[in-house]
């Protein structure tokens, strides 16, 4: 019994020692403090500025197109160029065929058209437009029950790109592959007009605001396979 | 100042809070979750805008109309044709998954040469011109050897524009061996040749959408019988008009399962119980007189060569076929037939059907002219709601050449497989034919559209006979069997690439022939057969060269089609709307110059098929077809591989069905392992325990157990050729096999 007493103070002791020597003095206080500071800023720094930067690649157009220019000369506003189809498909960012109704060949002074028309139109390659509204293919989106059935205006989601003189950078989100435009420039959420982000929460703002008229096709209700079919 | 481990913790905390406090890791997570829902290797389909170009599916003798959907040159999906007259818009699993036949990585992409030994699969990429010109040269060779009769081909393309041309080929060749795979169309066939007076080449019309009460003699009308999709459309029909269906089979098929009444009899018994309803019909004066008095012979009395009165057809019937007698042969209950006859002849517009399954064997020609007897006792012939022979549309205006000496000595020779014409090609012969050498050997073959390796039974002897062939050509672009163990191969476009005429449509009531476009550019250095036959004749030249004298297929298939290619080519099908059936009145062709219930030369009667195997096999083995498998030239897409019940295919184990009470009595239960054996092979299989099959007999399904075409079909489950035999008809020489005799042993 005596042996066992012996060793469990031993141990205690050992403890008691080691404690006291472990305890930070002053000195060594200011260091883990600055130690955590130092892992708070950089990790901020690096999660704030860096990582935004890391995530996303910055691509330039093929072509510096001027939306302002040919809204200006076309009659029906986006849709002379982004029109729907006639089964209803959208036919998105426009083909080779439609632009050379008027630049086969080059028309004003602009170096850009000068390439588009001297490096696709002259060897009938499509131009690889960078698409900033691309959803992903999981998603199902019917431009025709939006634009046409519910009336919305191209505004709403797109913004005043219409407007624009040049194309901004494509920001391509290097782990899924979409838009930055999709994603939202912020990358905590924030947001203050409705075209700022194109997630499913921004959809679904506005469906659930509008269940009346919303629902899918096949089972008139409103949830999920309304848009993940 | 001490760094310690301490610090270290501190700013590791420091670093976690603050990557906490920044979007990094919450932005991480929803990217990734992003990711995950879009693989970005799982394929979708292109964007842009769709198209959608009209064709024809010829995956099997249906013939449907096809909408392919296109973005630019890449095909998206296959649909049904919405106006076309024989599918109005349906489609099958296996037309559905087309493009993964196009687009398979395992196509026949070039002309191919045999490097290593035959069916090694070592082969080299020769060009075309290579390939023409060693083909025409061991053809050359046979000619001045004066071997011309010892070529043979075969065809699984159906009666169309390019059979003919092979045929005309061959035939200008000097070779009387041009082969057809023969069908259960053979024997509908010869059965309206042999008692209505049709000509060997016309088409049997079904009238199936008129009738109002099918009685089917084990035809798998919703597993693939006929044109399947029309016969799908047809069924619903039928649920509108109650319209009736009586399926007369051993198993439990989809068919059955939907029919009106399921009737399970001893199986080969079919022709027996035919002529037991005939019994009653006649007995009870129950079939229709007016009919049988004013337009068919042999019916009382058939007078024979020496002038004497023989029975007919009644007095065979009366004498033999009694209700207790069919019975005893048939396991059903003689009430049970006099009821069902009584019902077939109640009915308005009655059918009688023949052929198992989807109808790919020919079957017992007895039994196919005893169950069209029932037609002709119930006068549904040419007339609404009946059976009928079509004209073959005219497109034989191709210019006559006389043969030159070689070729007219070379197709008087015998032909292989011992027919005198190849109006109903003897395929199962043919085998032992090359075994025996006799009549003579078989120097070399050419196959094209037909995959005979896989599909003809008795799969072992088949391959002997390809091992003493010395040449054999495959024209498929699928790495079949066949092409496997060719020596050349020289690739056809495949379906959807390559303009043709579509068969006419099997069991269809109206002659309709549909063309096949070239929907998409050839993907790969593959040729139309057509083309490389007149490229071959080309260097053959002489009266071979002569007799095809087109530059391309396009202008024989012109030619060919005449002024039904304009309609077709804008609407891409032409109906005879002219060939109405005639009205029960007509000029026939038979001796009599009537219908014919007998004559000197036949009378239906019943002799069960000589089914191979003795008393040491206690079990029967048949063979059942399913939509979800395709069983001919081509193999199943792996979409229809994917929607395979598990009771059919469990991982690679093929499943064999057995009545519970028979697996009982052999101590075998649910998947268990067997050895299943039969007197032509033997192979592993599971127990799959199925109340819908009669005790005692055992069935496989037709479609698996492929050793070629690609690792997504070869390998799974067993080929039920490799364990069936032909049975010679004594009176068509096709093949009248329905089944062959099995046991079971634990594995």
């Amino acid at each position: 019994m005596s042996n066992s007493d012996d060793r469990t103070q031993t141990v205690s002791g050992k403890a008691a020692e080691a404690s006291s020597t472990d305890k930070p003095d002053g000195s060594s206080r200011g260091i883990i403090v600055l130690c955590f500071c130092i892992g708070l800023v950089v990790s901020l720094v690096f999660g704030w500025v860096v990582f935004p930067k890391l995530l996303y690649s910055r691509k330039q157009q093929p072509i510096d197109f001027n939306h302002n220019l040919h809204a200006g000369l076309v009659s029906n506003g986006c849709e002379s160029c982004h029109f729907l189809r006639d089964d209803g498909t959208y036919s998105g960012t426009p083909k080779l065929a439609q632009c050379i109704d008027c630049h086969q060949d080059v028309q004003g002074n602009s170096p850009e058209e000068a390439k588009f028309v001297e490096q696709y139109v002259k060897k009938g390659i499509e131009v690889p437009w960078l698409v900033y509204a691309r959803q992903p293919d999981c998603v199902f989106f019917s431009h025709a029950a939006h634009v046409k059935a519910a009336k919305m205006d191209c505004v709403t989601c797109h913004g005043d790109i219409g407007d624009s003189e040049h194309l901004k950078v494509y920001e391509q989100n290097r782990i899924s592959g979409y838009s930055r435009d999709v994603e939202g420039a912020s990358l905590i959420g924030f947001k203050k007009h409705t075209w700022d982000r194109m997630k499913m929460d921004d959809c679904s703002e506005c469906h659930q605001k509008q269940k009346a008229v919303m629902g899918s096709v096949q089972t008139q209700k409103e949830g999920c396979f309304v848009c993940h079919k | 100042m001490k760094i310690d481990r301490r610090s270290f913790l501190s700013l590791g905390i420091g670093v976690a809070a603050g990557t906490a406090f920044s979007p990094l890791p919450w932005k991480l997570m929803d990217d990734v979750s992003i990711w995950t829902q879009n693989w970005p290797w799982t394929p979708v389909p292109a964007k842009g805008e769709s198209t959608w170009v009209n064709s024809v599916c010829t995956l099997c003798p249906g013939s449907c109309g096809i909408s392919v959907r296109k973005v630019d040159d890449r095909g998206v999906k296959i649909e049904g044709m919405k106006d076309h007259p024989v599918n109005q818009g349906g489609i099958c699993s296996l037309g559905l998954a087309g493009l993964q036949l196009l687009y398979s990585p395992d196509r026949v992409k070039t002309p191919l040469k045999r490097a290593g030994k035959r069916g090694e699969g070592k082969w080299v990429s020769i060009s075309w011109d290579q390939a023409i010109s060693e083909v025409a040269g061991k053809l050359k060779e046979l000619i001045t050897g004066g071997q011309a009769h010892t070529v043979a081909g075969i065809t699984g393309g159906g009666p169309n524009t390019l059979s003919r041309l092979f045929k005309r080929f061959l035939t200008a060749y000097g070779s009387p061996n041009f082969f057809n795979i023969p069908s259960i169309d053979d024997s509908y066939r010869l059965a309206l040749q042999m008692m209505n007076g049709a000509t060997p080449d016309a088409t049997v019309g079904l009238d199936l959408e008129n009738t109002d009460f099918i009685l089917s003699f084990g035809c798998g009308l919703l597993d693939g019988w006929g044109s399947p999709v029309h016969m799908f459309k047809t069924n619903t029909a039928w649920r509108k008009t109650q319209a009736r269906v009586i399926q007369i089979e051993p198993r439990l098929s989809r068919t059955a399962a939907k029919a009106y009444q399921w009737i399970p009899i001893t199986p080969g018994s079919e022709g027996a119980l035919a002529l037991g309803i005939a019994n009653v019909l006649i007995t009870e004066s129950l079939y229709r007189k007016d009919f049988v008095d004013n337009y068919t012979s042999g019916f009382e009395g058939v007078v024979n060569a020496s002038g004497e009165l023989q029975k007919g057809f009644k007095q065979h019937v009366l004498d033999n076929f009694s209700p207790k007698a069919v019975s005893e042969l048939t396991g059903l209950d003689p009430a049970a037939i006099t009821l069902l006859a009584r019902e077939f002849a109640k009915a308005k517009a009655p059918i009688a059907l023949f052929g198992r399954g989807q109808g790919k064997l020919p079957g017992s020609m007895d039994e196919a002219l005893a169950i069209h007897a029932l037609n002709m006792l119930m006068g549904a012939i040419n007339q609404k709601g009946g059976i009928y022979a079509l004209p073959t549309p005219d497109s034989q205006t191709w210019p006559v050449v006389p043969p030159d000496a070689v070729a007219d000595s070379g197709v008087k020779e015998p032909r292989l497989d011992g027919a005198s014409s190849d109006a109903y090609s003897r395929l199962n012969q043919l085998p032992p034919a090359v075994l025996s050498g006799k009549p003579y050997p078989l120097n070399a073959l050419l196959v094209m559209e037909a995959n005979p390796l896989y599909t003809m039974s008795n799969s072992k002897a088949v391959q002997e006979a390809f091992d003493k062939i010395p040449l054999v050509v495959s024209f498929s672009s699928f790495m079949d069997e066949t092409a496997q163990n060719s020596d050349l191969i020289l690739p056809n476009h495949i379906y959807l690439e390559r303009q043709e005429d579509a068969p006419l449509p099997a069991g269809f009531s109206k002659p309709v022939i549909s063309l096949s476009k070239a929907v998409f550019k050839p993907l790969h250095n593959t040729q139309h057969a057509g083309d490389t036959l007149i490229l071959l004749a080309k260097g053959l030249g002489g009266s071979v060269a002569e007799t095809l004298p087109w530059k391309d297929f396009e202008a024989c298939l012109k030619q060919a089609m005449g002024d039904k290619m304009e309609p077709l080519q804008k609407t891409g099908y032409w109906v005879n709307t002219g060939a109405v059936f005639p009205d029960g009145k007509t000029t026939f062709t038979t001796p009599s110059g009537k219908f014919e219930f007998a004559s000197s030369a036949f009378c239906p009667g019943f002799t069960p098929v000589k089914i191979e195997g003795d008393a040491s096999y206690p079990l029967l083995l048949i063979p059942y077809d399913t939509m979800r498998l395709a069983s001919g030239y081509a193999a199943n897409p792996p979409f229809d591989t994917k929607i395979l019940e598990e009771t059919i295919l469990l991982h690679q184990d093929g499943l064999i069905e057995i009545n519970p009470k028979t697996a009982q009595s052999m101590g075998l239960s649910e998947n268990d392992r067997v050895l299943l054996q039969t007197p032509r092979g033997q192979a592993n299989v599971l127990i799959h325990l199925e109340e819908g099959i009669m005790p005692g007999v055992i069935a496989l399904p037709r479609g698996l157990g492929h050793t070629a075409y690609d690792a997504y079909i070869a390998g799974k489950g067993v080929n039920l050729n490799g364990l069936t035999g032909p049975v010679a008809d004594p009176i068509s020489g096709l093949d009248a096999a329905w089944g062959i005799k099995a046991k079971l042993s634990k594995a």
